[in-house]
């Protein structure tokens, strides 16, 4: 298939990244994996062995119990919202409304902020003061006289961590409108006039074609949603700052080793993370790549 | 040759060249001296030129690198201190918390040199007070060259709406209490707190408040014991203050919750001293806008801490630094620092006609005061310590229930303090 030529010169070209990537990315994976094994704690490196005992110890960590919590809500709130709004959206724009380019730049482009901007406008928005100090959403419902809506956002206890998930939301739900509307573009006029000759209404067509259809699109979004919900750090610091009943594994993880000089348990932290996110994206990109294949 | 080809090696060239120019370091040139610092805005920042100035003039052949890290009260800046003492790229001179954040961490770790010879050379034993020494040392040698104190246990209060309620400016905590009793029955935030810092903070002045000054500072060299029934009474104490304190706590910084003092909307805040430098920044006059005492119960008691400046073993520039450490511990320096940054002097022989009515309060308590160090600002537990109290902190805010709280702080003693 290749000539000889070629193949010296694409093994050349290539090299260089291949190089990179196995130093600073698994050679450094390898090298937390065996801090995380060792005692160090303190500025100076210890790699004396210690067994799984890091590991041993976050799973009885009553603060790694508040992040694995509150990464299980994120997670379920962000990804179930951002997926429904998003769906909703696209089938909206799928309508051949008018103006349907300006509306999708409009719902697209809060994914080009970055979390910090998105996290310093949720702060101001999601202000939990009262009486005369109230702002923000608060303010609004009260000035509409929607005072059952006021409540404490991000500071309210055990649940906090969901209203977090709203600005992610209000951030990634446009990606998720694109990937559907991508999703719904590709599914050929036929099936749909098909399916109304043979008398089917709007619900079953949605119900029985185009939502089966759509089951790659979602889960593709599924996994992208899910991942970054996983590794979520930027945004709670920009609403919250670092404080316990919003933390996350990946505060704690920052904290305990540059605050609290604990390196081989911040290291067991993020080898967990890594775990947990590569449980998620491994299936599906050996999914993604046996389909790529069969094509 | 296609174009795809010439696209590749393009990519590869650009790619090779940013691993090149990422591992490049700077060249070390002969006069220069590399300061790390968190002082990037504000009064600090402009203390720290200030002082620069004076370097500059005194040493006009010595090129000054400041060299700042924004953000989080130094958190971020140590962050990047750790990583440049790993690889081995000291900066000549960093700015720390004077005491064990200081010796815990870089002293334990061979990173910083003595600096006895200096302060013989520069007289600064007779100058600077007797107590602030010990506690800069370890095993007899002096690691940090402090450039200004600041004070914790300082409790604000708005002198208009204690005269209202007529309430007077508690002393113990059992007036504190009744006091804040009245302010609550009138409708009053009794107590404005902020986020998880200010809440350590808030701690560390209620245990030194109900403990008194001696139990207090056994709790750091492991003479008191943390799970003794006096420090339950204290922890009791703290939570009963907590339920004095605003609802939105979570989201304030220590400038919104001292702001809600001076704005009328709270009676109390406990913060250090450095808020006095804020309540002039917005325009408020001291004695009318905002009044101070010690936190209740600590009357008679210095809780300070104080930034310092080190000299970094394998410093690239030592003479440099020392030049550096030598304008940082003279009167000059520290009258030019401290009256900009809000702060007193080191040094007790600084002029007090530079300083506001505060502060000139502040250094008369300095010199009489029995002192004792901060918590939260690092004077009297190590960075692993701190972190571990924070946690345990943290969590007690999320359920309070102090028996869990103690046994957590106990823990945390035995894990990385002095309680083996």
């Amino acid at each position: 298939m290749f000539k000889d030529k070629d193949r010296y010169l694409s093994i050349i070209l290539i090299s260089p990244s291949i190089l990179a990537v196995l130093i600073f990315v698994y050679g450094f994976i390898g090298w937390s994996v065996r801090v995380s094994l060792s005692n160090w704690k303190g500025l100076s490196p210890d790699y004396s062995w210690a067994g799984f005992k890091n590991y041993l110890e976050l799973f009885s960590d009553p603060r790694f119990h508040v992040d694995v919590r509150n990464t299980l809500i994120f997670t379920g709130v962000f990804v179930i919202g951002s997926i429904l709004l998003g769906f909703f959206m696209a089938v909206m724009l799928d309508q051949g409304l008018k103006g349907e380019g300006f509306f999708r730049s409009l719902f697209l482009f809060p994914m080009a902020i970055s979390y910090i901007v998105t996290g310093v406008i949720w702060r101001w928005l999601m202000n939990p003061a009262e009486g005369s100090r109230m702002s923000g959403f608060n303010l609004l419902f009260t000035s509409l006289n929607l005072d059952f809506l006021v409540n404490k956002w991000h500071t309210t206890p055990t649940w906090g961590m969901a209203a977090i998930a709203l600005a992610a939301i209000w951030q990634m739900s446009g990606y998720t409108m694109a990937l559907y509307l991508a999703g719904l573009r590709s599914i050929p006029h036929e099936l749909r006039e098909a399916a109304q000759i043979d008398g089917a209404n709007e619900i079953q067509i949605y119900r029985h074609i185009i939502l089966p259809m759509l089951a790659p699109v979602t889960l593709s979004a599924l996994i992208i949603l899910g991942h970054m919900s996983l590794k979520v750090f930027d945004l709670i610091i920009a609403v919250a700052g670092k404080q316990l009943p919003l933390d996350v594994p990946a505060i704690y993880m920052w904290q305990t080793t540059f605050d609290g000089l604990f390196y081989g348990r911040g290291a067991a932290i993020s080898i967990l993370l890594l775990i947990s996110v590569a449980v998620l994206i491994i299936p599906y990109i050996r999914y993604t790549l046996k389909t790529e294949a069969q094509q | 040759m296609s174009k795809k080809f010439w696209y590749s090696l393009v990519a590869a060239l650009v790619l090779s060249a940013i691993v090149l120019t990422s591992c490049g370091g700077g060249a070390a040139g002969k006069n220069q001296v590399e300061v790390f610092s968190w002082w990037t805005g504000g009064g600090e920042a402009a203390g720290l030129e200030a002082m620069i100035k004076i370097f500059q003039a005194e040493y006009p052949d010595i090129e000054f690198i400041n060299a700042t890290v924004a953000g989080g009260a130094g958190t971020n800046a140590r962050a990047v201190l750790a990583t440049r003492l790993q690889s081995g790229e000291p900066p000549d001179s960093w700015q720390g918390h004077a005491g064990q954040e200081l010796i815990g961490t870089y002293v334990a770790d061979g990173q910083i040199e003595p600096l006895n010879d200096l302060y013989e050379a520069e007289g600064w034993l007779a100058v600077m007070p007797e107590t602030l020494i010990p506690l800069i040392s370890a095993d007899g040698n002096i690691y940090s060259v402090p450039v200004n104190i600041h004070r914790a246990n300082v409790l604000w209060y708005n002198p208009a709406i204690l005269e209202a309620n007529g309430v007077a400016v508690p002393t113990t905590m059992d007036e504190w209490f009744a006091a804040m009793d009245t302010l609550q029955a009138a409708g009053v935030t009794p107590l404005a707190m902020g986020e998880q810092w200010t809440q350590m903070h808030l701690m560390e002045t209620v245990l030194l408040g109900s403990l008194g000054a001696d139990a207090y500072n056994g709790l750091w060299d492991g003479t008191t014991d943390w799970g003794s029934a006096e420090v339950t009474a204290a922890l009791d104490n703290f939570a009963k203050v907590l339920t004095y304190t605003n609802s939105d706590a979570a989201s304030l910084s220590w400038q919104d919750a001292a702001q809600l003092v001076v704005n009328g909307d709270a009676a109390f805040n406990v913060m250090g001293d450095w808020a006095e430098g804020y309540f002039r920044e917005l325009g408020k006059a001291p004695m009318t806008d905002y009044g101070w005492a010690p936190v209740p119960g600590s009357v008679g008691v210095f809780q300070f801490l104080s930034d310092s400046f080190t000299l970094a073993v394998g410093a690239p520039h030592p003479e440099g630094a020392t030049a550096w450490l030598k304008i940082a511990g003279s009167k000059a320096g520290q009258e030019a620092f401290n009256p900009v940054k809000g702060s007193i002097c080191a040094r007790t022989d600084c002029d007090p006609a530079l300083f506001g009515e505060y502060l000139q309060s502040a250094m008369a308590d300095w010199g009489s005061n029995v002192v004792v160090g901060s918590l939260a600002h690092g004077v009297v537990a190590n960075d692993s310590w701190k972190s571990e109290i924070d946690t345990a902190l943290g969590l007690f805010m999320a359920g309070p229930d102090v028996a869990t709280f103690q046994a957590a702080l106990v823990a945390a003693c035995a894990s990385s303090g002095p309680c083996q």
